[in-house]
């Protein structure tokens, strides 16, 4: 199986990706803070968070269209709302409102696409975000890629045995698979618990002590910061 | 030679009822090595999951003078390594090293002495190349090394081995004989594969419907039970 490109992405030699993931997620919550809090009005602010993110996928050597086309999932989510908006007669807000989804997607999406899942989970470690929460974005993203590959063995097994009076979309056929991909997520937990028992896990995870924060960074989470408050208070 | 593994008159039945074990005598000497064959469902993975308490059944068991119970679990799962057949089962955590150092930490290593006889056991096994890599980038063959890498790092007296050749290509497997057989501990095989249990251990023990229904030499069991695939 193909793994996902943002974790191909996450792996590149950049010097953003070479900067502490404590600095990075420091700035990506100055610059959602940031934007969610500018005004509908500010529409040149607008432009140039977006200015500063196209900069800092530059910056990371990431393809700004294949970043952007990913950020963009989330507009459907806020289109509803902007539309419901735009229907009231606030167009600007309309307008603001999907702007504000953009451009808060695509620095996120930056973060984890410039910093490994093991690194920003450990900055979040290193942030006293609750242990149980971290493990479960651990396990998750994890246990993603063999679900996913189960699911597309069994799929192919479908379609091989799918007659062909049978339509593109058989929904009982999907609802079983989804059932049985349930059952074996289900096993497999099972199966990791008692991997993790087996290796004398007592339910406490040994957190890693964090690695030391350099000047670079500092100088980094300042920048960004001088940025994102730049834009937020002269625009 | 002192039993490392003595087990007397194991049962065991799983809550929809199946009837698992039935009975079961079993004993492993140290440094010996003992392949369990059985047809699917003849309770051997079961069996072995008892070694170092994953499940509890009747009867008693006892690790290298330890019985089994409650107050000894800890130690116990320290001396029984088990190797599990679906190695995604057993490669949790993000990257190999923290993977193979998990068990360390848990035995109440420190971090650096954790992260050293990580690295240690990574290259003995030979997968000192992927220290940083996670799990799930790993080739079946590499996914195994590690699952066997992680058990040793908690340096165990028994190693258990279900199915250890399953979904490898033969370089693969061959390669892996060639470390299982440099690893001193003693072991304890579950296979379907004559071929490995002869390469890998001397004795071998039949199960059927819970029960041991022989044992001795490997090629005798073999030839017993008809148990080849030609």
């Amino acid at each position: 199986m193909h793994h996902l490109v943002i974790d191909r992405w996450s792996r590149g030699s950049s010097s953003l990706h070479a900067r502490d993931p404590r600095a990075k997620l420091a700035a990506l919550l100055v610059f959602l803070v940031a934007v969610s809090t500018t005004p509908p009005r500010a529409q040149l602010a607008f432009a140039a968070y977006a200015a500063l993110l196209i900069f800092a996928v530059h910056l990371a050597r990431l393809p700004i269209r294949g970043l952007a086309g990913r950020a963009a999932l989330v507009l459907p989510f806020s289109a509803t709302f902007a539309l419901i908006t735009w229907w009231s007669g606030d167009a600007l807000h309309a307008l603001a409102l999907a702007e504000k989804s953009f451009l808060s997607g695509m620095a996120a999406l930056l973060l984890v696409s410039s910093t490994p899942l093991t690194a920003w989970t450990s900055a979040l470690e290193s942030w006293h975000v609750p242990r149980m929460l971290i493990l479960v974005i651990q396990f998750v993203y994890r246990y993603l890629f063999v679900i996913a590959e189960q699911a597309q063995r069994m799929r192919w097994a479908a379609l091989c045995r799918r007659g062909a009076q049978q339509s593109y979309f058989d929904f009982s056929a999907a609802a079983g698979l989804l059932g049985v991909l349930f059952a074996r997520s289900w096993e497999r937990a099972d199966g990791i618990y008692h991997a993790m028992l087996a290796r004398g896990f007592r339910g406490r995870f040994v957190p890693a002590p964090p690695p030391p924060f350099r000047a670079s960074d500092a100088l980094f989470f300042t920048a960004c910061l001088g940025g994102c408050l730049g834009i937020r208070m002269l625009l | 030679m002192n039993s490392v593994i003595q087990v007397r008159g194991l049962r065991y039945r799983y809550p929809d009822g199946t009837q698992a074990l039935n009975g079961v005598d079993f004993h492993l000497e140290g440094g010996e090595s003992v392949a369990l064959f059985g047809a699917n469902g003849s309770g051997k993975t079961t069996f072995v999951l008892h070694l170092n308490g994953l499940l509890r059944g009747e009867g008693s068991i006892e690790i290298c003078g330890l019985p089994l119970a409650d107050d000894t679990l800890q130690d116990i799962r320290s001396k029984v390594g088990v190797v599990f057949q679906d190695s995604d089962e057993q490669l949790f955590m993000p990257t190999v090293l923290e993977d193979v150092a998990f068990g360390p930490l848990n035995l109440g290593l420190s971090p650096a002495d954790a992260t050293t006889r990580a690295r240690t056991v990574l290259k003995r096994v030979g997968m000192a190349h992927a220290l940083e890599r996670p799990p799930y980038h790993l080739s079946a063959g590499e996914k195994k090394r590690v699952a066997i890498a992680g058990v040793l790092a908690m340096d165990p007296e028994i190693l258990v081995l279900d199915e250890p050749t399953t979904f490898l290509d033969p370089p693969t497997r061959r390669d892996l004989l060639t470390l299982l057989r440099g690893l001193p501990q003693a072991k304890v095989v579950v296979t379907h594969d004559a071929d490995l249990a002869r390469a890998l251990t001397t004795r071998a023990v039949f199960f059927d419907q819970g029960r041991i229904a022989g044992e001795g030499d490997v090629i005798e069991i073999v030839q017993r039970f008809h148990w080849e695939y030609s």
